[in-house]
């Protein structure tokens, strides 16, 4: 089992530990559901430095981008800035999805999951042999996911000291001395990802608890990225579907111009029409809905890919696949019964407020 | 450290069995268990009636992350649920050995609660299952 230089902290602090992907990390720290509140309304630290951080450079770097990723790191018009995308197979099945910021020139820097690092890194190299690109997997660095309203007043007042900081724009990053700061999270809130050399986390995640910040478990996470109506590799996405099944067809860049991994498979799977969609689900009565449960509406059935209980709407959410058509009332099947649910388009939640009509399913 | 209160009687799979001079029983599940599931969302309690043996599973406990089992301890049949656990299931964490009781059963073997673990037993399995 690997551990982040953050394991005997969280130990210390109580935290259940469990396997992520390899990886003993801290599911909770006491209530995940009061952790969950806390990076809603006030600020939130994630101990995410488990995540795979792998530095680009080299003369063909860009081409290389333009080939491996489905989204456009030609998108990436100034430096520091962020895009979020997926890698695909040649048939359009998803490897991952992953974080690429651009330090200027021919550097680049891609954030992707844990327990994906050594397909990831194997299918880079692949790609990128014999060309004039160099990869660095970066195990010398560690993270923390600063999250919440209160959370970049936090860090970049009371402990970086740095009012550069307060003016970075959503998905856009900077470098403070050895410390990058990226204005990006996975919550729905507003924040800050802070990648850091991993001798210096632990004094950094001293001084955010110091000054209020409360440590919050992966399971909050999880519950956060639902609301926020954000996919989880491995759960909502892998490589049996594409980006365009599985809600982020917004983040493939399909012009004709470039010829990137995947692209003929999902030109093909356009042109045939798609048959499901993912949707955002709401339980209208009591229960939980959980990945596996089965979904049926008058246009045919279909899965749940994620499912939870939801703190800040207070009964239980999901996302669901779909066939295409679907629309409004559906029913999930739970312990052999079916439960009325009611479709809705996520995210259930953005920097604190419920973005879903809660009255839909009591009226319709 | 997780509570283990004496007078009561456990089982392998973390519920609780308190004896009533009635000769019912009340069940619910441990303090270990609550602290393993997490915060708890949602309880489904048997029906009134209904008849278990022992093992069967009869409840179901949901916290945010998963649902799990809560099986009958002993075999017999369900007299009363707590019906406050619908509206709070948190009444579980709060309070394990309490209010946070799920059925109260009459068993249909007398000598079969004797067969339960009592408190140091239940302590060395935890323990057992910590190393």
């Amino acid at each position: 089992m690997q551990h982040t230089p953050l394991y005997q902290a969280h130990v210390d602090l109580g935290a259940r530990m469990v396997d992520f992907g390899g990886w003993s990390m801290p599911i909770s720290y006491g209530s995940q559901i009061s952790e969950h509140h806390t990076v809603r309304r006030g600020a939130g630290v994630f101990d995410v430095s488990h995540m795979t951080i792998l530095d680009f450079k080299g003369t063909e770097v860009g081409s290389f981008l333009r080939r491996v990723l489905a989204n456009d790191v030609s998108k990436l018009q100034s430096e520091g800035q962020a895009l979020y995308s997926c890698m695909l197979r040649e048939d359009g099945g998803i490897l991952d999805d992953l974080i690429v910021y651009w330090f200027g020139g021919e550097r680049f820097r891609i954030i992707s999951n844990a327990a994906t690092c050594t397909k990831d890194l194997a299918w880079f190299r692949e790609v990128a042999s014999g060309t004039a690109v160099e990869i660095d997997q970066r195990k010398d660095l560690a993270m923390l996911a600063v999250q919440g309203p209160r959370a970049r007043e936090i860090v970049a007042k009371s402990i970086l000291h740095s009012k550069k900081c307060l003016a970075l724009g959503p998905f856009f990053s900077t470098q403070i001395g050895n410390y990058m700061l990226a204005r990006t999270g996975y919550t729905g809130e507003d924040g800050f990802e802070v990648i850091l050399p991993a001798k210096n986390v632990c004094g950094f995640w001293e001084a955010l608890l110091k000054h209020g910040v409360v440590p919050c478990g992966l399971g909050s996470r999880d519950t956060l990225r639902l609301e926020a109506g954000l996919n989880l590799y491995g759960a909502d996405m892998d490589e049996s579907v594409s980006p365009l099944r599985c809600g982020l067809k917004w983040t493939v860049a399909l012009g004709e111009e470039r010829d990137f991994i995947g692209r003929q498979a999902l030109y093909h799977e356009l042109k045939a029409g798609l048959k499901d969609k993912q949707v955002g689900l709401i339980l209208n009565g009591k229960g939980v809905l959980r990945a596996g449960y089965s979904v049926r509406t008058v246009f045919g059935s279909g899965t749940l890919t994620s499912g939870s209980y939801s703190p800040t709407l207070g009964c239980s959410i999901a996302f669901a696949r779909v066939p295409v058509q679907s629309e409004r009332a559906c029913e999930v099947e739970i312990r052999g019964r079916w439960h009325d649910a009611r479709i809705v388009k996520p995210p259930f939640v953005r920097h604190g407020k419920i973005e879903v009509d809660m009255l839909q399913g009591e009226t319709a | 450290m997780s509570e283990i209160p004496g007078q009561l009687k456990f089982t392998r799979d973390h519920e609780w069995v308190r004896e009533h001079d009635d000769g019912t029983v009340e069940v619910g599940i441990t303090d270990h268990a609550q602290t393993a599931l997490g915060d708890l969302v949602f309880i489904e309690l048997p029906d009134t009636g209904g008849s278990f043996t022992a093992h069967d599973a009869c409840c179901v406990v949901e916290s945010v992350k998963a649902a799990s089992d809560v099986y009958c301890p002993l075999a017999g049949t369900i007299v009363n649920t707590n019906e406050i656990l619908i509206e709070k299931p948190e009444l579980v964490n709060d309070d394990p050995y309490g209010e946070g009781w799920l059925f109260r059963l009459r068993p249909d073997l007398p000598g079969e609660l004797e067969g339960l673990l009592d408190d140091k037993n239940y302590e060395r399995l935890l323990a057992e299952d910590n190393e």
